[in-house]
């Protein structure tokens, strides 16, 4: 019986050898969404949890298993961003990509930390994924389950909304 | 909006907020994951036992149901 197939059937070795073999790749894709190590790392092992619990209704034969877990990963993702939607802050080690002076940086971070804020938990997502990780919108397509038209659309609300909310906060959009 | 105001969108997201592409994992996490595991043994949902409750419920009420239940089966 090959890994996936023992995965399927409940077997905790063959579950030890796809985390190992993905924890690396979950954690990271977490990490774009949370932005924060700390939660992601949290995040990665109530991911694989939970494939653990399904691990029953994943179809060994012709299953993707990481485009499963990639999917159950967004989830929790997304459920932590809705939990904690009043309250995220994004971390202050995160360094700019193009060097401002440093109180214009404190600035612009904490003026987009709080239209970030505004957006709800899917259209942030999107706009994280799509805007500052540059992933394609197949890939974010296909890890929130969605059609690609419904990520550009999620993506063009959400800049909508960002513009609105920067603006009203006095950032040049 | 266009795909120029996107594009000045993403250029001040992407001065704010660095892009996580290369973000590495320090620790391993398979040793929190079987805390996590002895913590929480695998559970049967709640919904599946409130549908346990709803269909015992209909049975008792509605005692026709089940030869019909058990045809569909």
């Amino acid at each position: 019986m090959d890994l996936l197939a023992r995965f399927a059937a409940g077997d905790l070795d063959a579950f030890e050898s796809l985390f190992r073999q993905y924890q690396r790749e979950v954690f990271c894709w977490i990490m774009r969404i949370v932005r924060n190590r700390a939660t992601a790392e949290d995040l990665t092992v109530e991911a694989f949890w939970r494939a653990h619990r399904a691990h029953a209704r994943f179809e060994a034969a012709t299953g993707n298993f990481g485009g499963w877990l990639r999917r159950i990963a967004t989830n929790v993702a997304i459920d932590h961003l809705r939990r904690s939607r009043t309250e995220v802050a994004l971390p202050d080690d995160l360094p700019a990509i193009v060097p401002l002076p440093l109180q214009e940086q404190t600035e612009l971070r904490r003026q987009i930390d709080d239209a970030i804020g505004k957006l709800s938990r899917n259209l942030r997502s999107a706009v994280l994924l799509a805007l500052v990780e540059e992933e394609p919108y197949e890939e974010i397509a296909s890890a929130l389950g969605i059609s690609v038209n419904a990520v550009k659309i999620r993506v063009f609300r959400g800049v909508r909304i960002l513009r609105k909310e920067l603006a009203k906060l006095g950032a040049h959009t | 909006m266009n795909d120029r105001e996107i594009d000045e969108t993403k250029k001040l997201l992407q001065q704010a907020l660095q892009p996580q592409r290369e973000a590495e994992l320090h620790r391993d996490l398979w040793p929190d994951l079987l805390q996590r595991l002895d913590q929480h043994p695998v559970q049967v949902p709640w919904w599946d036992w409130a549908l346990l409750a709803g269909a015992i419920a209909l049975f008792c009420v509605f005692p026709g149901t089940i030869p019909a239940l058990l045809y569909h089966l």
